[in-house]
């Protein structure tokens, strides 16, 4: 405790509270009040009503809504899986070629969303590999940005890891295969889940190379309100904003419950 | 039910330790990591049912030497034979062997007993079998009643117990034990030394490597002791017999710490009435000493005296052979004995005092006594005795190296 007294206390508290009040409180709270505004004329908005979110429940929204879950769970999914293979392989490499490779998976992240949609809009606009309008361009653009997280999740995991517990699974005589899914993976499922949630959350506000590649048959919530917005609509782009987070928060909160019994003792 | 499995767990335990063991055996092993050799040539062999203790300062190649057992590291060359069976090329699951570490390394994730089966489901035994031999293997460790706990329920004197249960469970012919005391307090290590030693006389065919660094767990539990340092075996022998004649410097030193004092092979051969070729007299600067002979001491040969702390008394034999003249420097009580260190600077000749400040030998003799009624004050000169058998001449070639 850097600050002592009482009063000094609870003023370093008060700065706190203003700051992350700004910062996070003020936007969440204008976006809530926007999605249950009928007009917004003065300081606050009137004619309260939930009439967006009755909208948004049964229109095209609904459908975006189901769009971005399964794009998410998709690519998610896949990035989580070939994350982890690709941080299992590549955890013994030598340092230099290590290095390498994670740059390979990191160099999305560090591009601008943007720039990764047209880039696959680029390539896989003509024959032999022509995805350009398909549903698999709009996931495999998710999956580009977001499995440089699981990758790194993962090998953060493994590298946490003590290697003695994989060296007595194998001197008792666990072959490679079977010592994965008995112990690393087991052992790994935090960090599994946490690049999963990460993932998740990552691809359901997804917008910038969505909007570059999207089929009109699978529109995205995010782009959905994009286009919302766009054309106007504030409190019904609003309301789906509201309806996205609360979806996301209640995904998130569903994996961390899962239970992991992989805790180690320490000391 | 219950006095029934207790008799086909007693019954099984008896047959696998009717059952002939393997041994083990090194063949000019070495091991490099980048470049780096950090085993040189290790040949080895321990003999079926036989607990080795190698011991060696950190760094020295012991848990390299044990690993390269398990399987965890290759050799760059030399063979590694368990039992008949040449096992340089097999990946670790295939040796059939049992391994504790010292951090436990018990799966968090599974229940003490699901951590005791896991060997036995990785070899996809029937569930019966799994079922006795936990049990059997629980018990023998005393650890039945915690079947259903986690790891993180459990203390770490619990945690080595399934762990060590966890490693026998597959019935290894060897187990190999890497520090596995280490990790706990001073008395809990004491009884799980018992408990070792007693789980051995239980497994008499059960070979075991034990890796330590600590000096009394390998004296009481070992057979043999395996002496290590920078890489390379520096000494081998039965436990008793290389504590009482260490072959050379380190074994003498890391092996209890023991007095080195230089002295100089006397020229005449006829060297008293205890000299049969055993005994050499020596001096140590004016004192002329008696002590056991060494391969490698040649009349006239500068060599290090040997001679443990607790082998030098206080009180006059009736015939003392060897006699040293000190002035005491420290003396300090421990409860259950009074240490006392002796400077014997003082009385030796100019020129040997100039040697003795070499790293060859030392003017300060150590010695432990049992608690003493009116102990020794510093400053005060003290005559000490010890037998020519408890002292023992190391040659100076492996003084040096």
């Amino acid at each position: 405790m850097l600050v002592w007294s009482r009063t000094g206390r609870a003023g370093a508290w008060g700065v706190l509270a203003l700051l992350f009040g700004v910062v996070y409180g003020v936007p969440l709270v204008m976006i809530a009040l926007a999605s249950i505004a009928g007009q917004w004329n003065g300081a606050l908005p009137s004619h309260l009503s939930l009439g967006h979110y009755a909208e948004a429940l049964d229109g095209d929204s609904a459908a975006q809504l189901r769009v971005s879950i399964v794009t998410g769970a998709v690519a998610s999914a896949v990035a989580m899986f070939l994350g982890s293979w690709a941080a299992l392989a590549l955890r013994n490499l030598r340092p230099a070629p290590r290095r390498l490779f994670d740059m390979v998976f990191f160099l999305p992240s560090a591009v601008p969303s943007v720039s990764v949609g047209l880039g696959l809009l680029v390539a896989f606009s003509r024959q032999p590999l022509l995805l350009n309008g398909t549903t698999l361009i709009v996931i495999i653009a998710h999956f580009v940005l977001i499995s440089a997280f699981t990758y790194g999740n993962v090998s953060a995991g493994l590298s946490r890891l003590p290697p003695e517990f994989e060296l007595v699974a194998a001197s008792l005589g666990a072959r490679p295969g079977y010592r994965l899914r008995r112990v690393t993976l087991p052992l790994l499922t935090p960090y599994l889940i946490a690049a999963f949630s990460l993932s998740f959350a990552m691809s359901m506000g997804e917008v910038g190379a969505t909007i570059m590649v999207y089929p009109p048959g699978w529109v995205t919530l995010p782009v959905g309100i994009f286009a919302l917005t766009d054309r106007g609509e504030v409190f019904a782009g609003a309301a789906l904003t509201m309806l996205l987070a609360i979806t996301t928060l209640i995904v998130l909160l569903g994996l961390s419950r899962i239970p992991t019994k992989a805790v180690t003792r320490q000391g | 039910m219950a006095s029934d499995l207790a008799l086909d767990s007693a019954r099984s335990v008896a047959r696998s330790a009717r059952e002939p063991g393997s041994g083990i055996c090194f063949e000019d092993v070495t091991v490099a990591y980048k470049g780096t050799v950090v085993l040189e040539r290790f040949s080895l062999t321990v003999a079926p049912g036989e607990i080795m203790a190698i011991i060696g300062p950190s760094g020295s190649g012991k848990t390299t030497a044990l690993r390269a057992v398990a399987g965890f590291v290759r050799p760059v060359s030399g063979r590694i034979q368990i039992g008949e069976r040449d096992v340089t090329d097999l990946p670790p699951y295939e040796r059939d062997l049992g391994m504790v570490v010292q951090n436990y390394a018990l799966f968090p994730h599974m229940r003490v007993d699901e951590n005791v089966a896991f060997g036995l489901r990785a070899r996809k035994e029937a569930d019966t079998t799994v079922y006795g031999r936990v049990q059997e293997c629980l018990r023998m460790v005393g650890m039945l009643n915690y079947a259903r706990r986690y790891p993180r329920e459990l203390s770490g004197g619990q945690q080595q117990r399934v762990a060590i249960a966890r490693a026998l469970a597959i019935r290894p012919r060897v187990l190999l034990l890497d520090e596995p005391l280490s990790a706990l307090d001073a008395q809990i290590r004491r009884s799980m030394l018992d408990e070792l030693a007693r789980l051995h006389r239980e497994l008499p065919a059960l070979t075991v490597l034990y890796v330590t660094h600590d000096q009394t767990e390998a004296l009481t539990l070992a057979d043999r002791i395996a002496i290590m340092r920078d890489g390379r075996l520096v000494a081998t022998g039965r436990s008793h017999a290389l504590y009482r004649l260490p072959t050379n410097r380190f074994a003498a030193e890391f092996l209890g710490r023991a007095n080195l004092l230089t002295v100089r092979r006397e020229a005449t051969s006829g060297a008293g009435s205890a000299s049969d070729g055993v005994f050499a007299r020596v001096r140590f600067g004016d004192v002329s000493l008696l002590a056991r002979s060494a391969e490698g001491v040649s009349a006239g040969d500068e060599c290090l005296l040997c001679i443990r702390p607790h082998d030098i008394g206080l009180q006059r034999p009736p015939a003392p052979v060897n006699a040293l003249v000190g002035t005491v420097q420290s003396v300090v009580w421990q409860g259950d004995l009074h240490n006392v260190t002796l400077d014997l600077g003082a009385d030796l000749g100019a020129d040997l005092r100039g040697d003795l400040a070499g790293d060859r030998g030392d003017s300060i003799l150590r010695l432990v006594s049992l608690p003493l009624r009116e102990p020794p004050q510093p400053g005060d000169r003290l005559e000490v005795f010890f037998a020519p058998e408890d002292a023992v001449l190391i040659p100076a070639e492996a003084a040096h190296a």
